[in-house]
């Protein structure tokens, strides 16, 4: 995407001092494939994550695409019980790992330096090598369906013992998220230091972008847990093959353990693929209300607590698993307490549009399905979280509903609002809104029938994770199947509309949108190659 | 030395990086085809070992030279030190993965082991640490005496002659310097290999394995990794010993020798707590 600012990379500097690195770098950037290969700037790398999470994004929409085949007609239809495991736990890794983080960490390299006004992200090198360790991960996972035995089965949670009895698919994917892991720490102590450490003089705390904020906890929780998967994975590997007893009942251990270390990783995972989502629609709802976010503080506090919350609730993807009741009672009272942060943003929200001059261009009209749909995945979420509920759609459609509410219409819709909203930025042109508006009608009626008549199903007891059914759920599964070819198809209409937008297409001026606030849009339309190497004031 | 300039320093384009991850790219191949029975693995990830560290030692002497060659400003040099306090804390969060572990199965899986349907089971089954489990060998517990209390005694001793080391680095003591870091250095490979004597002398004497059900795993898996960082920690003093004999690193700047005493006494901290979590009670 940053094709056009190449040219901008020769602009030279006035240097104080002797630093000859630093004019190679600016004088004689390598070219081509080289270029991507080995840079250590911000924005290559940005756009190098969000193309490979679009990458990866197809990939596990088509594992999603074989899952709704099968699912088409009851009976088998396509694939071996097997393999169709196989394809639950691929699309929910890939999407998971290879798609939703890796564009979030675009979307930070990209913005974090041009919204706090740095010249790059504090580890430069490094940062190229948190975008060049995913590569060799999907690849580990991709190659993991040709082994013997095929791709791991276990679903996305890894539970042992189906994990300690996995063939060879099992260990490649173990080692896909260790380098994944390794990743995501060394892209957090990348973003949270940038932050921390190269703000243009004068941004406080408290006048930092709520993107930048929403990052910031993100990459936090992030440095926080992923060493506890990688900790789990790692004792699913010495339980695999070197004779440890962590989840084997026979020596003294226990496959509930397992649960206990993944999802102590796996409820802040689920805050790390939204916060971010928070923070985008944040920038957006403004810009198109063209009035200020209304709460910013309470918006900071709010990301805060759901943030410390989050540490606190893991157990209640457990409730059927056994537990004692005060339990039981202590992880379903946290979990609905997270309700009150997860409502101040969504009334700031509405507070903010209230009494706008709204306009509504395509990335707006995904911010407002965002909030519409999101909030839908959030109430499922209370109910899932109500234990004696819980007990009843535990392990249904139902719970499949809700977290795709939360994870597409959330995490995927804020991402595409905030890829429309800041693709003109990027690129420098803007794109074609009759597209983008297509994309987003398309997207949020295909979306809602894939998976609203998921919650009937869950509700009247379809189980997640097989491939056969009952014929009495044929009809709704084939309605979701339809809207799920529907939904992946709409996406191509994505593809092309950010092709197309590179390529060319109305300049883009530098403030973009009338109503956008922030120190990306103090700059040209793509910005230079090297932003703010002398920091902006902030007042 | 530090740079007076205000710009910060964005480090050259490199390939590098790359190479690295292809380097974990044939570990993850070679290691995972190595665990599933066949051989040849081990080569692959013999070649993927060599490409990493000839891949970070290349990355580290960048560092090394930018850093002597006075590339960094202050701001440069705040930001080493929130990216060192964030890269521990990940790794107190690993720890705390398997810390969790213990907890678990000491104070909840092995007393769920040895509740009533269970004693139908395995009726000979005592529930009481330290256990191998209802189906495991009998085997002895390692005491905390001994060994891992002189270990106990190395340790902190070490982090006592660093702290030593590093103030006579601050006052330009460079003879003292030297001898009190080389005094850590040796400290920590005596550790190292008090260690490797407790680990023979529990697979010899007390048939105390990794296999030896979950009392084994924890002890070797908290242990081992424990083990693994105090080596790790030992090729960086080692490193900044030679970068010390160099002449490398000025009283009022070394934050490379400042990074790596921070990661000993973080070593010495798990130490600490598996001594008393895992030896002593
Ligand atoms: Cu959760």
């Amino acid at each position: 995407m940053a094709h056009s600012t190449a040219d901008a990379a020769v602009a030279g500097h006035a240097h104080d001092h002797h630093d000859h690195a630093h004019d190679d770098h600016a004088h004689a950037a390598p070219s081509g494939f080289m270029r991507w290969l080995t840079t250590t700037n911000h924005k290559d790398i940005g756009t190098m994550y969000l193309w490979f999470s679009l990458t990866m994004f197809f990939v596990g929409g088509v594992l999603a695409l074989g899952i709704r085949a099968e699912l088409f007609k009851p009976g088998l239809q396509l694939w071996h019980p097997e393999f169709f495991n196989q394809l639950t736990t691929m699309h929910g890794l890939i999407m998971v790992f290879g798609a939703i983080m890796p564009a979030f960490v675009g979307f930070a390299n990209w913005l974090v330096p041009l919204q706090i006004g740095a010249p790059d992200m504090a580890f430069a090198r490094m940062n190229n090598w948190s975008f060049w360790l995913l590569p060799p991960a999907a690849t580990l996972l991709v190659v993991s369906f040709f082994v013997p035995g095929g791709a791991t089965a276990a679903g996305w949670t890894l539970y042992a013992p189906l994990t300690t009895q996995m063939g060879p698919g099992m260990d490649l994917a173990i080692f896909a998220l260790h380098i994944l892991g390794a990743s995501s720490i060394m892209g957090s102590i990348n973003i949270v230091v940038t932050i921390l450490n190269m703000r243009a003089p004068g941004m406080t705390l408290m006048k930092m972008p709520m993107f930048v904020w929403t990052w910031l906890i993100t990459a936090y929780l992030l440095i926080a847990v992923m060493p506890v998967l990688a900790g789990a994975i790692t004792m699913t590997l010495t339980d695999r093959h070197f004779g440890t007893a962590f989840f084997n009942a026979a020596g003294g251990g226990d496959p509930v353990m397992f649960q206990h270390v993944f999802w102590f990783f796996g409820h802040p995972e689920v805050y790390i693929m939204i916060l971010p989502a928070f923070g985008i629609v944040s920038h957006v709802i403004p810009a198109f209300a063209r009035k200020p976010l209304f709460g910013y503080s309470s918006m900071v506090y709010a990301t805060s607590s759901i943030a410390i919350l989050s540490f606190i609730v893991w157990a209640h993807h457990m409730f059927v698993v056994g537990m004692p009741a005060a339990g039981v009672l202590f992880f379903m009272y946290a979990t609905v307490l997270i309700a009150v942060p997860t409502g101040v943003k969504v009334f700031n929200w509405l507070a903010t549009m209230w009494r706008g001059s709204m306009t509504f261009e395509t990335p707006m009209l995904f911010a407002v399905g965002f909030l519409f749909v999101f909030t839908m995945g959030g109430f499922t979420g209370l109910i899932c979280a109500i234990a004696p509920i819980d007990l009843q759609i535990q392990d249904t459609y139902y719970v499949v509903a809700h977290f795709h509410y939360v994870l597409v219409a959330g995490s995927l819709f804020a991402m595409f609002s905030g890829a429309y909203f800041w693709l003109p930025k990027w690129t420098g042109h803007m794109y074609d809104e009759t597209l983008g508006k297509w994309h987003f009608w398309l997207s949020i009626i295909f979306f809602n029938v894939t998976f609203f008549p998921m919650h009937f199903l869950g509700l009247a007891g379809m189980p997640r994770r097989i491939p056969d059914y009952n014929i009495q759920f044929a009809d709704f599964n084939m309605l979701a199947t339809i809207g799920a070819f529907g939904f992946g198809l709409s996406q191509l209409v994505f593809l092309y509309t950010v092709l197309k937008c590179i390529r060319g297409g109305e300049k883009a001026t530098a403030q973009v949108w009338e109503g956008a606030e922030g120190l990306e849009w103090t700059l040209s339309s793509p910005p230079p190659y090297h932003s703010f190497e002398v920091p902006p004031q902030v007042k | 030395m530090l740079s007076t300039s205000t710009k910060y320093y964005v480090p050259a384009p490199s390939t590098r990086m790359f190479w690295g991850s292809i380097a974990l790219l044939c570990l993850a191949f070679g290691a995972a085809s190595w665990m599933n029975g066949a051989s040849s693995g081990r080569w692959v990830v013999l070649v993927g070992f060599a490409f990493l560290l000839v891949m970070l030692v290349g990355w580290f002497s960048d560092v090394i030279a930018e850093s002597e060659g006075g590339s960094y400003n202050h701001q440069v040099d705040i930001g080493f030190r929130w990216g060192m306090s964030w890269f521990i804390f990940s790794e107190v969060m690993f720890f705390a993965a398997f810390f969790g572990a213990l907890f678990y199965a000491r104070n909840l899986a092995v007393p769920w082991l040895g509740d009533i349907d269970h004693k139908l089971l395995w009726p000979d089954f005592s529930a009481t640490w330290p256990t191998a489990g209802p189906m495991g060998e009998k085997f002895a517990p390692m005491s905390a005496g001994g060994i891992p209390a002189w270990n106990t005694a190395i340790l902190l001793t070490s982090g006592v002659t660093l702290t030593i080391a590093h103030h006579a680095l601050r006052a330009n003591h460079r003879r003292s310097l030297l001898i009190w870091l080389g005094a850590t250095v040796g400290l920590g490979a005596l550790f190292l290999f008090l260690q490797a004597t407790e680990y023979m002398h529990a697979y010899s004497e007390l048939n105390l394995k990794l296999t030896s059900g979950i009392y084994g795993t924890t002890f070797f898996m908290l242990t081992g990794f424990h083990g693994f960082h105090v080596t790790l920690g030992a090729i960086m003093l080692t490193v900044m010993w030679f970068r010390c004999a160099k002449g490398h690193f000025k009283p009022d700047h070394h934050f490379g020798f400042e990074a790596v005493a921070w990661y000993w006494h973080f070593v010495d901290v798990v130490w600490l707590l598996l001594f008393v979590l895992v030896y002593y009670l």
